[in-house]
This record gives C-alpha cells, sequence and structure tokens, in this order.
C-alpha cells in the first residue's frame, strides 16, 4: 500500500499550483477585510484554509469531472506535464502584467495533451468552457447590481445607524469571505488536481468502514496545498489587494466579494445543477472559473450602475487578451515539454 | 460569538456618544434662547449666570464625548469608509457649541445696554438662530439613520439662515439709524454679529452634511 515517491514528484506541479491559488486568490475573498483592518490575517488565513479545504473535498467533483471529460490524462508524468505548463504559462503572462487565470491555462495545457496524444477535443465540452469566461464576469456583475438595489431597498426601509451597519459589515465581510473560501475550494479545486483524477496515482484508503477513493485523496491533498499557500504567501498579496481595494467603499467590496462567491459557487454546485434540471431549466456548466475576473466583473457592475464613467478599459482589454493568450501559451509549453517528457526523459506521458 | 458580542457592544456605546453630542447640541441651543431672553428681560440676573454657566457645562461635556468619539473611531478601527466625515461634521458641529459660549460670555462681561425698541429685533434674531441649529442637531442623528432624509434638513437650516441674515440686517439698521452714540451702536452691532454668525455657522455644517449625505447614498 506504499506510494510511490515518484508519484508525489508528478503531483508536485498540481500541488504547486494548489499553493499559488491560495497565495493569490485568498486575497480575493479576505483582501479588504484585511486590508481594511477589519479582520487580522491569522483569523482570515484560518477562516479561509478550513473553508477551501470544505470547498474542495466536499463540492469540488464537479468542476474535476468537468476538466475530466475535456481531456481524460491516463498517465501520471502527462498530468504532471499539463499542470506545470499551466502554473507556468500563469507565471509568465503574470510577469508580464496580465491578470491571467489558472483556470483558463489549465483548459489551453489540456487541449495541448489531447493534440500530443492525438485525441479528439470534445468541442461541446470546450464550448461550454469558454462559454462560461464570458459568463462568469457577466454574472458576477449582473449579482452585484441586484445586491446593490437590494442592500439601498433595505437600507431605506430599516433606518439602521451608520455605526451598527458598519458591525454588520465587518461580520458579513468575515462570513462572505468564508462563503468566498468555500466556492473557491469547489470551484478552483479542479485547476489543482483534476488532471490527475483519471490517472489515479493513490490506492483507496480503507479506515474501518470508509473508503477514500484516490479522488477523494487528491481533492483533500489540492485542498491542503491550497491551505498551505493561504498561511506562507497570501499575507503580502492581501495587503496588496487591501490597499488597491482601499479607493472602494467597503460596501462595495462587501457585494464585490459576495458577488464572486456566489459565482464561483453557481459554477461548482452540483445541488444547483440538479435543481435546475428537475425545473426543467437550463444548467450552468461545473467548470473552474478565474476567481480574480468575478470580483472585476462585480465592480464593473456596481460602476456601471453608479454611472461612473471612469470604467478601466484597459483592465479589460487585458482580460480579454489574457483569455487568448494564456491557454495558447499554455497549449505550446505542454505540447513541447510533453514531446521532451517522452523522448528525451522516456516517460509515458499518453 | 464572543467577538461579535464585543463589536456590538462597542458600537452601540459609540452610537450612544454620537446621539448624545447631537443633542446636546439641541439642548444647548434651548437654553442659550432662554439666556438672550433672560438678558433681554432682566439684564445680567442670576438667571442668565445659571444659563450662561449651563451651556458652558455642556459644552465641556460635548467636548468630553468629542474626544471620547474620535479615540472610539481611531482605536476600534470603525466605520473606516465615513470616519473623515463623521470626525469632520462632530468637530464643525462642535463649533456652534463655542460660539453659543463665546455669545453668552460677551453678554456676561460687556454687559450691552439694550434699548427696548430694539429687544425685539433680538429676540426674534435669536429664536431664528436657535431654529437653525435645531434643525442641524436633527438632521445630524437623522444622516446617521437615513441619509436620504438629510436634504429636508438642509433646507429649513438654509431657509433658518436666511431669514437669520434678514432679522440682522433690519435689526442693525434699527440700531444705525436710533440717536445713540456711535460707540454704542457699534457695540450693539457686535452683538447681532455675535448671534447671527452661530446661524452663519450652523448653515457651514449643513453644507456639510449635504455632501456627506450624498456620499453615503452613493
Amino acid at each position: 500500500m506504499a506510494i510511490d515517491p515518484l508519484v508525489l514528484v508528478f503531483l508536485s506541479s498540481g500541488l504547486f499550483l494548489g499553493w499559488a491559488l491560495g497565495a493569490n486568490d485568498a486575497a480575493n475573498v479576505f483582501g479588504t477585510a484585511v486590508g481594511t483592518k477589519m479582520v487580522s490575517w491569522r483569523t482570515a488565513a484560518i477562516i479561509c484554509s478550513i473553508c477551501v479545504l470544505l470547498g474542495a473535498v466536499f463540492s469540488g467533483a464537479g468542476t474535476t469531472e468537468t476538466l475530466g471529460k475535456l481531456g481524460a490524462i491516463s498517465a501520471l508524468p502527462g498530468a504532471f506535464m499539463t499542470a506545470l505548463s499551466a502554473g507556468f504559462s500563469v507565471f509568465i503572462m503574470t510577469k508580464g502584467g496580465l491578470p491571467v487565470s489558472t483556470s483558463q491555462a489549465i483548459v489551453g495545457a489540456i487541449i495541448g495533451w489531447n493534440f500530443f496524444s492525438q485525441k479528439p477535443t470534445d468541442t461541446t465540452i470546450l464550448l461550454k468552457i469558454l462559454s462560461t469566461w464570458i459568463l462568469c464576469p457577466l454574472l458576477a456583475g449582473i449579482i452585484a447590481v441586484l445586491i446593490v438595489q437590494l442592500i439601498k431597498f433595505i437600507s431605506r426601509r430599516m433606518a439602521i445607524h451608520m455605526i451598527t451597519l458598519d458591525a454588520i459589515k465587518r461580520i458579513a465581510l468575515i462570513v462572505a469571505g468564508g462563503l468566498g473560501a468555500y466556492a473557491l475550494g469547489a470551484n478552483n479545486i479542479a485547476n489543482v488536481v483534476g488532471v490527475f483524477i483519471p490517472v489515479q496515482p493513490f490506492p483507496t484508503l480503507e479506515l474501518g468502514n470508509f473508503n477514500i477513493s484516490s479522488a477523494q485523496q487528491l481533492l483533500l491533498l489540492g485542498g491542503l496545498s491550497i491551505g498551505l499557500g493561504v498561511f506562507t504567501y497570501s499575507r503580502k498579496v492581501m495587503d496588496t489587494v487591501g490597499s488597491q481595494l482601499g479607493s472602494l467603499s467597503a460596501t462595495t467590496a462587501l457585494i464585490a466579494v459576495i458577488s464572486h462567491s456566489i459565482v464561483l459557487f453557481m459554477f461548482a454546485s452540483r445541488g444547483l445543477e440538479t435543481f435546475l434540471l428537475n425545473l426543467g431549466l437550463p444548467t450552468i456548466p461545473l467548470v473552474p472559473v478565474s476567481s480574480s475576473q468575478a470580483v472585476v466583473g462585480a465592480i464593473i457592475g456596481i460602476s456601471i450602475l453608479r454611472g461612473v464613467a471612469s470604467i478601466n478599459w484597459a483592465v479589460l482589454g487585458k482580460i480579454l487578451i489574457g483569455w487568448v493568450l494564456a491557454p495558447a501559451v499554455a497549449f505550446i509549453i505542454c505540447f513541447i515539454g510533453l514531446f521532451f517528457l517522452q523522448n528525451v526523459f522516456a516517460l509515458r506521458v499518453v | 460569538m464572543a467577538l461579535n458580542l464585543r463589536l456590538f457592544q462597542k458600537t452601540s456605546d459609540l452610537e450612544n456618544k454620537v446621539d448624545s453630542f447631537f443633542i446636546k447640541l439641541a439642548e444647548a441651543s434651548v437654553i442659550y434662547r432662554l439666556a438672550i431672553r433672560n438678558y433681554l428681560k432682566e439684564g445680567l440676573s442670576e438667571e442668565y449666570t445659571t444659563h450662561f454657566e449651563k451651556v458652558c457645562d455642556i459644552e465641556t461635556n460635548a467636548d468630553t464625548l468629542r474626544s471620547e468619539i474620535k479615540l472610539a473611531i481611531y482605536s476600534e478601527m470603525l466605520i473606516p469608509d465615513s470616519r473623515g466625515d463623521v470626525l469632520g461634521l462632530i468637530e464643525t458641529a462642535d463649533e456652534v457649541f463655542s460660539l453659543m459660549k463665546k455669545s453668552l460670555w460677551a453678554f456676561s462681561i460687556e454687559a450691552p445696554v439694550i434699548d427696548e425698541e430694539l429687544v425685539p429685533g433680538y429676540r426674534k434674531l435669536t429664536n431664528m438662530v436657535v431654529k437653525a441649529v435645531d434643525e442641524l442637531a436633527t438632521g445630524a442623528q437623522v444622516f446617521f439613520q437615513s441619509p436620504h432624509l438629510v436634504s429636508s434638513y438642509v433646507a429649513k437650516i438654509n431657509l433658518y439662515e436666511k431669514e437669520a441674515d434678514k432679522l440682522s440686517t433690519n435689526l442693525k439698521k434699527q440700531i444705525f439709524s436710533s440717536k445713540m452714540e456711535l460707540a454704542l451702536k457699534l457695540h450693539l452691532r457686535e452683538f447681532v454679529d455675535q448671534i447671527d454668525s452661530i446661524a452663519d455657522h450652523a448653515e457651514d455644517v449643513a453644507d456639510r452634511l449635504t455632501i456627506y449625505a450624498i456620499k453615503r447614498q452613493s
């Protein structure tokens, strides 16, 4: 039952992606609360790590399944290179100042593996995933607008004292952060371990009456790597995001976090999918989406509602470029990397 | 849970302090009117001194509240969005207390001799000024709960201030058309200006209130 150490080496690229996700995206859910000193970083990191792990383990299966359908990677070295190329392309793009997402890079990398292994890419799944890139910020914007109107409606009728309202906002920021972290874990865990799931690198663990499958072990490991990222590196990013969002009011930031959490959860919830199916309505695809772009979408929605003319078209342009460049770069790196692994290191990648 | 309860306890304390500050403003304005009325009726009397001392006490208490509010907002990192606005509002409203105290102080030190025919003018002016301060105190309290309702209070403050200006102009004309000595005329004008400046300042605070309310609603 011993695990081959080589398995852990090959998993390292996915776990690195998890670490990077924890380090960067935790700021989207807790950056404002920490940046405005409404909650200490330590408290935020503990809540965030626990919620991310819970989200990954209990609600992360749906999005990982979708990625598995896009490309069922059958060998561990192949999965390693796919995750590595996604991570590397995000690293290059981020260095170049483009706000790209792991969710988009991993798609390019998987298609790169499909091309290399000469396996067909399911265009229906691909189109479903591509549609979410537009749907995610759009939905976040619409939800943010609805929340703004709801808050206006409530505050006009309830006449809550400004100072009490401040206390409510603080608690709401913590609760929204926790929910956001859960949604982040549920939605983005697929980016971390999704490509490894079809490979099934671990034997099933038997704990008395409980069996923990390879997929469940991967989700747990991925969740832990995200948690590690939160604890080791998110402080700096949270401070930066907090100060960048400083120009936003606490209410706007809170609405952005809530909208982000709702959207990420919508794209990860099997329960919602079943509910919509039962009503005969079109379902929302279970696909990993970009946490940062959801936040940006929400902020743009609020800006449009308030008639703010200063929508940053440069940021929007960069997001659009990222949609094309991140998967393209990941595709190329993955294709070349797989070639090297197969022909130079003589590893089975398909 | 303990954290939440502690947070709500702190905010409740702060809320009470902010409300008390503006209630004291309304209280001070009522006593200010009583003091001026009393002076116009009896000159420097024991009753006037009592009223004057009461206004001084209220001003001191309001100062303490102002410091405590400031300390609480900064040390507890409360209302980060509106911290500057709230402190700005309290600081400028605090000046209204000072102006009322300064005016009563001048009456008690300089004891101006006010001719019987000028008394109604002073009384009307004082009433109008106190109305403006009263509306300011209520408007400021409303700002914290229903900022969309502030505009009607501000409109009233502006109206009272304009009326106070008209009354002070008429009173000055009346003073300078009388046969009093110029020194006495200048002395009486100084008191008109002091009373009127309270309404002017209330209007300045109201202008701030308008901006803060718009910011809160956006």
